[in-house]
Order: structure tokens, then sequence, then C-alpha cells
């Protein structure tokens, strides 16, 4: 069963064009960082044929003008990985923390649906004074509020529960990505309605052909959930739950539902299928754990990874490190197997619930070898190894996998996902 | 010292004042958006069936209603018994949540009985979600759990009955308490 879908993947889907799907311009990046450069993406269009670099004499010929609403540059072609049910992200492409929007990983359980914003109406009724509409103009002009924050999918790299199987970290760990978002609190708007004093769960349900429910603790998401409008600047976008989305730092991507348009107060959990059949964790002992809400400490390097081909010298490794429930405090990276571990450099900012970006420099001498990250956020937890995690779940949890994740990489310098 | 002291009554006396004014329970201010929700609005929007069965509608559906349902409309992805695919299995299973190959279906791992009226009704078929009759969705209930050896063939699922099943995993849940210690 897939851990991320209940309309499971199609087992025979091809695995053969992954390499296809590690595009040339990737390529090139990579290679370029290799040969001893940090302004990779400064010297790799001189490296590109000029029908993909543009005009052979740019200083010679007049460019294009201004434009409504910019495209990227031709020839980028890093994508999603789309799926029937969702798109991965390609983290080996990608710089710095922001996903760009076009590039966020999607999760729908039955479609994007389309919606009017001017008719778009979210609903707050159940245990409420005075149960209220709002338009979205309604809700533009409360006070809004800001942040920075990964969204991660529980079932992010959930295939690795069961031993290596994505080829690349698009494949691993391509359900999560980080965007900045405008909102206002949940709790401004609830406020608005009236909060009454034996409310203890809200009910959040989703506009889409799933009408996508899940149960949450009221206490906890009167804290910093946000009602958000906007992605980076705009609006937000179709698949990302437009025009109405909840986001709940740190918490698991499913509750952050999309196409939001009712929230419902009452006195317990409402058990929708989301939070009993699906969204739980089964244990070894036949038990499950239920409302595990929170994603874990957890980090990957990004390059060189899965699918990628490096050359001896220097190696700068990449990665992003995130927690949902506080600040990464260290990344470490390890290239001998796990025997010695050296600090990263954390990017600053280093934000609460939000993708950190890492860098440590490497020289590979061109022996086999394994490069792997682990990360300690603030409280001191420290991510796991898989034989520990494994230890602790078992290996049918499908979601909540945030193991220590291990490329391996042969005398040739190709990466492989692999497990010791 | 004086001053603080003064500061320390006018905020003792403030306090009690408000004691007797009585606070107002949200300390977020009200910006006068939105407006008042009518029934109608909310009962065009509130499909949520509870636990207890709060939501459940009139009328009633039995396991022969519902195998002549099923095979006509959930079949196809599910297979003929429940136990086929090529979507979810929702049949069997009981007994094998703690093997080396847990099956998770409706009779092995649903808690509530009540989820599968809220889910069939919210979001399936498939193509076609929110179609279907009270009458129809008890049916398909009636019969899904007639297949996993929850109620007899002849019962009648309703909103008074279907609240009082009781599932064969109801207590196979924990609620997540865990901090963050390593290990966990």
């Amino acid at each position: 069963m897939n851990p991320f879908d209940e309309e499971k993947r199609n087992p025979s889907e091809p695995d053969t064009d992954k390499e296809a799907r590690i595009d040339r311009r990737t390529w090139l990046t990579g290679a370029v960082s290799l040969l001893g450069t940090t302004a990779a993406g400064l010297l790799t269009p001189a490296l590109l044929p000029a029908e993909e670099g543009g005009s052979v004499r740019p200083t010679h010929v007049p460019g294009r003008g201004p434009s409504p609403y910019g495209v990227r540059a031709q020839g980028e072609t890093v994508q999603r990985l789309p799926t029937a049910t969702h798109s991965l992200t390609p983290h080996h492409a990608l710089h710095g923390i922001i996903t760009p929007s076009a590039l966020h990983f999607e999760r729908h359980h039955n479609g994007v649906p389309s919606i009017n914003p001017d008719r778009h109406r979210l609903l707050i009724h159940g245990l409420v004074d005075q149960p209220r509409t709002f338009s979205m103009s309604d809700l533009v002009r409360f006070p809004s509020v800001t942040r920075t924050l990964f969204i991660e999918c529980s079932g992010n790299s959930g295939h690795e529960w069961k031993g290596p199987t994505g080829k690349t970290v698009q494949e691993t760990h391509g359900l999560m990505s980080t965007s900045e978002w405008t909102g206002v609190p949940l709790s401004t708007v609830l406020a608005e309605a009236g909060i009454k004093p034996d409310a203890a769960w809200v009910l959040a349900e989703g506009s889409d052909a799933a009408a996508m429910t899940r149960s949450l603790p009221l206490a906890e998401v009167l804290n910093d959930a946000l009602l958000c409008y906007a992605q980076n600047g705009e609006a937000l976008r179709p698949e990302q739950g437009y025009p109405l989305r909840l986001v709940i730092p740190g918490w698991e991507g499913n509750t952050c539902i999309k196409w939001i348009r009712r929230l419902k107060l009452g006195t317990a959990s409402f058990m929708t299928r989301e939070e009993t059949s699906r969204y739980t964790d089964l244990m070894p002992d036949g038990t499950a754990r239920q409302f595990t809400f929170v994603m874990e400490a957890k980090s990957v390097i990004t390059s060189p990874s899965g699918g990628q081909r490096i050359e001896p010298g220097f190696v700068e490794i990449r990665g992003l490190a995130w927690s949902g429930r506080g600040k990464i405090v260290t990344a470490e990276v390890s290239t001998d197997g796990g025997r010695s571990w050296h600090t990263a450099q954390l990017q600053e900012p280093v934000l609460s619930q939000c993708h950190t970006r890492f860098r440590f420099g490497w020289r590979w001498n061109g022996d086999e070898t394994i490069i792997q990250s682990r990360c300690t956020h603030e409280t001191g937890y420290i991510q796991p190894t898989r034989a520990a995690l494994v230890a602790a779940r078992g290996v049918h949890s499908f979601y909540h996998y945030h193991a220590i994740h291990i490329w391996k990489i042969d005398r040739r310098g190709t990466v492989t996902n692999g497990q010791v | 010292m004086g001053r603080s002291r003064f500061a320390t009554s006018i905020i003792l006396a403030l306090s009690l004042c408000l004691m007797f004014i009585g606070i107002p329970k949200a300390e977020e201010p009200h910006y006068g958006l939105g407006k008042l929700a009518t029934e109608a609005d909310i009962k065009a929007w509130d499909i949520d069936i509870a636990p207890n069965g709060v939501g459940l509608p009139h009328g009633r559906g039995t396991v022969q209603q519902g195998a002549t349902l099923y095979a006509a409309k959930c079949a196809a992805c599910h297979g003929q018994t429940g136990t086929e695919g090529p979507k979810d299995r929702l049949v069997g299973g009981q007994g094998s949540l703690d093997t080396e190959d847990p099956i998770k279906t409706i009779g092995s791992y649903w808690p509530y009985a009540t989820t599968l009226y809220d889910y069939i009704f919210r979001a399936m078929p498939f193509t076609a979600p929110q179609s279907l009759t009270p009458e129809e969705v008890y049916s398909l209930v009636a019969w899904l759990l007639h297949q996993n050896g929850i109620i007899e063939k002849d019962a009648v699922m309703d909103a008074r009955t279907l609240p009082t099943i009781r599932m064969p995993n109801r207590d196979g849940f924990i609620s997540d308490l865990r901090s963050d210690g390593p290990g966990r």
C-alpha cells in the first residue's frame, strides 16, 4: 500500500525513465559545482548550447521587452514528478529554502477543484456564540500574518520504511516544500464567531471532491494556525488550496486543509476517515498511534543525491533540515559511512518549523563511500538512525518516516539510495 | 517603591472590576467582519457524522439492498467481494494487524461504524461524490459491515442502529502523547 494515498500506485509504473528525469540542465549544475566553483549558477549558462542558452551574441541584438507575468528562462526544465494523486518537488535542483510555488508538491484526494473566489465562503458553526460566514474580502481585511514554513506530507519518505526504494531525492523526499504563507490567524476568525467554553476540537473541511476533513484539537491550533490566502507573495496556487487553506506550522500536511470552506467546533474529535483509517501509525503490537500531528526532526542531503554523479575534488554537500517542533540547532554530515560526523554550516535565517539549508565543503578522493546527514533541534532531539526508528516503530507505520537518509557513492561517482 | 505599590493597587482594582463586569471569553478584539450564518447556510454544508450518531439522517438500508448497489457502484474499484481491489481492500484482515503482513480494512482497522456513513456520503463513489441518497448510504454500510462479519444478514442500518455497532478494532488506537524523546 502506498503510504500517502489510497489510490495505489501502479506497481508496473516504469522506473526506466528515471535517468531521463534527471534532466540535463540539473546534471550540468551538479557537474559544474564539482569543478571547484561555488558560482555554479553563474557559469552554467555558458556551457549550454545557444538554442538553450539564448542568443549567440546577446550584446548585439535588442532583448525582449517587459512582460505582464514572468516565466522562467527557456531551457530551465526542472519540474515536479507527477503521479495520479500527487506530485513531488525536485529538491535535487533547488537552492535556498523557498520552493518556487510552481514546484511546491501536490497531494489531493480527488483532484484540484475550480473555485470562484468571489463566491467562496468560510462557514464557522457548532459550539460558537454566533455561526458566521466570511467572504474572501472579509478574510483579507482581518489583521494579517506572514510566516515562512515547511509543509510535509506525513507520507513523505514513506516507501523507505521497507528499505531503500526511491531512486532520487525527489522520490524519497519530494512530498515537502517551503513557502512564505500569508493569512489571518485562525484564532482571530474564530473569535469573531465567539468560541463557547465547552469547544475542544474543530473540524476543518475542504470544498474539493474529497471534502477533505480533519479534526484538530482547538487549544493547539489556536496557538499558531493560519487561514492563508497567499503563498510567496501572490494568491495561492489552485493546487495549494486557492483561494483559502489552513496552514498549521509543523503539522503533517494533511491537516493543512486546502480549499477550506467549513470549521465546526465540537467537544470531541469527529473521528473522520482521515484520522482513523488513514493518517494513523500502525505499531508492531497491532495498535495504532492516532493524532500524530507533529512532523519530527529530519534532514536529507539534496546534493549530491540519487541519480547524480560527482567528480573527484571539491564537492559542496547541500541539504535541508527541519522540525515541526521548532528550530534546527545543528546539522551534521558524515562522508565515511557514519564513523565521523562534521558540523555543517547553517544558512541564516534559521526559522522555526521551516526548512533550514545546510552546507558542508568536502573533497572526494574517488573512493567508494556513504554520505548522510543528521540534525538536532532545539529540544536536543537527534534525528534517529533507520535501525533506531524501526526498532521503535516496526516497518508498517506508513507515515512519519524521518530516519537518517543514506546515499552511496561508487568509484565512478554515481550516487544511489542505500541503507547499511 | 511607592510608585510600584500604586501601580499594583491600580492593577488589582482593575482586575476586581473586570471580575465583576465579566471578561469576554475570547481575548481577541472583534472586527465586525463576516455575517451571521443562516440555518440554510449551515444545513447545506453540515454533512459530518459524529461517532455518537449526531448528524445521521432519516432513512434506512439493508444488507440485500447494499449488495445490489455495491455491485453496481463500488465493485469496479474495490472488487466483487471487497477484497480484490484494485483500490482499497474493504473486507477481511481481522487479526492481521500485529503480523508481518497487516491488512487494514473496515473490518480489521476502522474504529467507528459511523465513519463509514460519513466517508461514503462525503467522498464516494469516486467519480460522483455526494450523489448517494441516505437509503443508499445506509445500504452500502450494511453490506460492508455484513461482509466483514460485524452484523447479521437481516440487520437494518439507520440513525438508531448504526451508532450502536461496536467495531472489532474500537480499542486499537492510542492517542499520541509523545514528546520527542529519542527512539520514539
